[in-house]
């Protein structure tokens, strides 16, 4: 076997391995990451810091624990952003596996900022539909959302007594792992006209330009990416800017393979190419 | 009758939430709620068909000691388990077995978690090999695709600051935000459109395969 | 201690699932089976917490009557475990289908198109999409607008024309393609950020979460 044969021909598992050491040891030995503040992103980020202090801001859960290592780090700093401007977080979601998650997430958060339920921030959980249930919420949210998730009614809870509808709620941030972000840009922006900003999963990100263009979002933040960039602008280095450093190294193994994958393929193709003019 | 009945209930429901679309108030609005929360009722019925037909495939398994029978024996086991920690929960909060706390949440951190979370992660691995196997720079096209990708890659993440992956970074931003954008758009109006005319088709009656 | 537990069910758990990459084997198997089992059994808990005991029982119990019809509706889907009463079935299926192409016809247009197609219509020579980016103020107009219309319009010729692609259409199709390719290679990327954030995910846990403690509680 010639080397260019060799060369686009690696054995599977060799590719396994160290893609597995280029994630480990950055973990392992903590190497600090470079961050990029995305435009997408930061523009996220200053939609959210615009909200005067006191105005209620909806967290949408719409993924599930197949995507966690993405999008708990970004909803976990942006809930720390909504917190330390003294938003109102009323959590919610569209995909029933996510919501023990976002419970997890929001709990934490709270904590950390001695934030009090009921009066900071509300859990009212899931109710299937999406669409349907988005629409529903624009005329009134009780008349989906009765009760929160521990059974509480509405009502009885102090920071939703003046809030009723999508009029009330200042943005709504969204965490994608599928097609419900574009259910919200269609239902509840285009027929309320409510500001969002979207938070997703690299694999979704790209389709989710357009809305940003037309500015039916505010905001866009991408993948783990996205989570580590926020994380840099509300200045809490947490999981995302950590996981960074693996996530680069991961991408630069990955291109030097596709790399190698064609100089091995256009040499062997030159080579044959040489020994058909040979034998002609 | 067997054909017939479901076009009516297809035009009538899809009419009624047409028109409540442009006449929001009583009784349109009321009626599209209602056919709302039928809409969600159903749904859930069909999920349960979908537990039902996964069961009964492999207690057949089971039931004809097939190859690999004892992987069906398995999730029957898990899933009747499961069941009676759910039952338990639900006993204990009062109906909402999914309550921070109770022993199916347990089921859910440690094992939902962890199982759906590792699955994905095994596509990384698998991504890395295909593109290393199949991306190949044989055209004009695929060149185009090739560099895309790398563009991305190195722009979202830099591996360090300097001069160059700002640039990149940059770059990335625009590129994103301009021709990716534009492209993106291109192929979502095709879909909504072609959604659009399907939807049409279906509460028309023409389009019929659903009743299949 | 039921935390202990957990995180070691868990690490095995996931450590079977990544066997895989060795080769197909029994834990493997084992660990996918039991994620379905589990799954589906979590599946009838959620349909009943968020589906039927709020939409169906409770309404029930407060005696609001009118629910014992999509009752009914949805009890007909379980008429497909019989394959001669499969029909009935259509019914309900049939209510589902028309409030959701209610709801598409109306709201793709709204919410999607119209918005889509206004902000395709740019100036040519006005000011483009605003931006605080140096590189893509080098860009600035007229640029960005005329490469989002002409790639916009092409991408949309290249998929939406089943006619052949000859003469205008053709040529149109051609700069459309390269504006696919561009798109799909970003696509391709971003992906590829997708699942090695989940795999990064993975080995964080295992490492932080498992093999840390116990080389912890070992070294006390």
């Amino acid at each position: 076997m010639s080397i260019w044969e060799r060369m686009s021909k690696v054995d599977r598992r060799i590719i396994y391995l160290l893609l597995s050491l280029v994630v480990i040891i950055p973990i392992v030995f903590r190497i600090p990451s470079t961050i990029a503040v995305s435009e997408s992103a930061q523009m996220a980020y200053d939609a959210v810091d615009r909200l005067p202090a006191g105005t209620p801001i909806i967290f949408s859960t719409d993924f599930d624990p197949a995507s966690m290592p993405e999008l708990r780090p970004m909803m976990t700093a942006v809930l720390r952003h909504a917190f330390k401007k003294k938003l109102k977080v009323i959590m919610m979601g569209h995909w029933p596996t996510g919501i023990p998650l976002s419970t997890i997430i929001l709990e934490e958060v709270a904590q950390e900022f001695k934030a009090e339920y009921g009066v900071d921030y509300i859990n009212i959980g899931y109710r299937p539909g999406a669409g349907l249930v988005m629409i529903q919420m624009g005329r009134e949210i009780r008349s989906v959302f009765d009760i929160d998730i521990q059974g509480n009614p509405l009502d009885s809870l102090p920071m939703m007594r003046q809030v009723h509808n999508y009029s009330d709620i200042g943005l709504i941030a969204c965490f994608e792992a599928g097609a419900m972000g574009d259910i919200w840009v269609i239902y509840a922006w285009g027929r309320f006209g409510v500001n969002i900003i979207m938070g997703t999963t690299a694999v979704v990100t790209p389709d989710a330009y357009p809305y940003l263009a037309a500015r039916q979002i505010e905001g866009l933040i991408g993948g783990m990416a996205g989570a580590a960039a926020y994380e840099k602008l509300v200045e809490h280095p947490d999981k995302a800017m950590i996981r960074m450093s693996s996530q680069a190294w991961a991408h630069i193994l990955i291109i030097v393979f596709i790399i190698i994958g064609n100089i091995g393929y256009f040499m062997m193709r030159r080579a044959e190419r040489i020994k058909k003019r040979g034998t002609v | 009758m067997r054909r017939q009945i479901p076009l009516i209930l297809t035009f009538l429901t899809g009419i009624a939430i047409f028109i409540a679309f442009f006449i929001p108030h009583k009784p349109f609005n009321e009626v599209q709620d209602i056919l709302l929360d039928w809409a969600i009722i159903i749904a859930g019925f069909a999920l349960l068909l979908g537990i039902h037909s996964l069961l009964r495939k492999h207690i057949t398994h089971i039931k004809k000691k097939d190859g690999g029978w004892g992987y069906s024996l398995i999730l029957t086991f898990f899933f009747v388990g499961v069941f009676t920690v759910g039952i338990f929960s639900a006993i204990q909060y009062k109906g909402y077995s999914l309550t921070p706390g109770s022993l199916l949440y347990f089921v859910y951190d440690y094992m939902v978690i962890p199982l759906s979370a590792t699955m994905f992660a095994l596509l990384a691995f698998f991504i890395a090999s295909a593109a290393y196997r199949a991306f190949r720079a044989r055209r004009l096209n695929a060149t185009l695709l090739l560099i895309a990708a790398v563009v991305v890659m190195l722009g979202r993440v830099p591996i360090m600051e300097n001069a160059f992956f700002n640039f990149l970074s940059r770059f990335s931003d625009w590129f994103m935000f301009i021709p990716q954008m534009a492209a993106k758009r291109g192929i979502l109006i095709g879909v909504a459109l072609g959604a659009f005319a399907m939807s049409l088709r279906i509460i028309l009656g023409i389009e019929r395969t659903y009743l299949q | 201690m039921g935390q202990i537990i957990g995180v070691w069910i868990a690490a095995g758990l996931t450590l079977m699932i990544f066997s895989f990459l060795y080769k197909d084997n029994p834990f493997y198997k084992f660990a996918e089976h039991v994620y379905v089992g589990v799954s589906a059994a979590y599946t009838c808990f959620y349909t009943w917490d968020y589906f039927l005991m709020p939409k169906l029982i409770n309404p029930l119990l407060q005696h609001h009557w009118l629910v014992i019809i999509p009752g009914i509706f949805g009890a007909m889907m379980l008429t497909r475990w019989f394959p001669r009463s499969a029909w009935v079935s259509r019914w309900p299926i049939a209510v589902s289908v028309g409030v959701a192409s209610g709801l598409v016809v109306v709201q793709y247009m709204q919410g999607f198109v119209i918005p889509q197609i206004q902000n395709t219509l740019l100036p040519i020579a006005g000011p483009a999409v605003t931006f605080n980016n140096p590189i893509t103020n080098l860009w600035n107009h007229p640029l960005n607008n005329l490469i989002i219309i002409v790639g916009t319009v092409t991408t949309l010729v290249y998929f939406y024309f089943s006619k052949k692609h000859k003469g205008f259409i053709g040529g149109t199709a051609k700069v459309g393609i390269i504006f696919i390719m561009v798109a799909f290679g970003a696509s391709f990327g971003y992906t590829v950020m997708a699942r090695i954030s989940l795999l990064i995910g993975r080995i964080h846990f295992l490492i932080n979460d498992w093999l840390l403690p116990l080389f912890r509680s070992l070294t006390h």
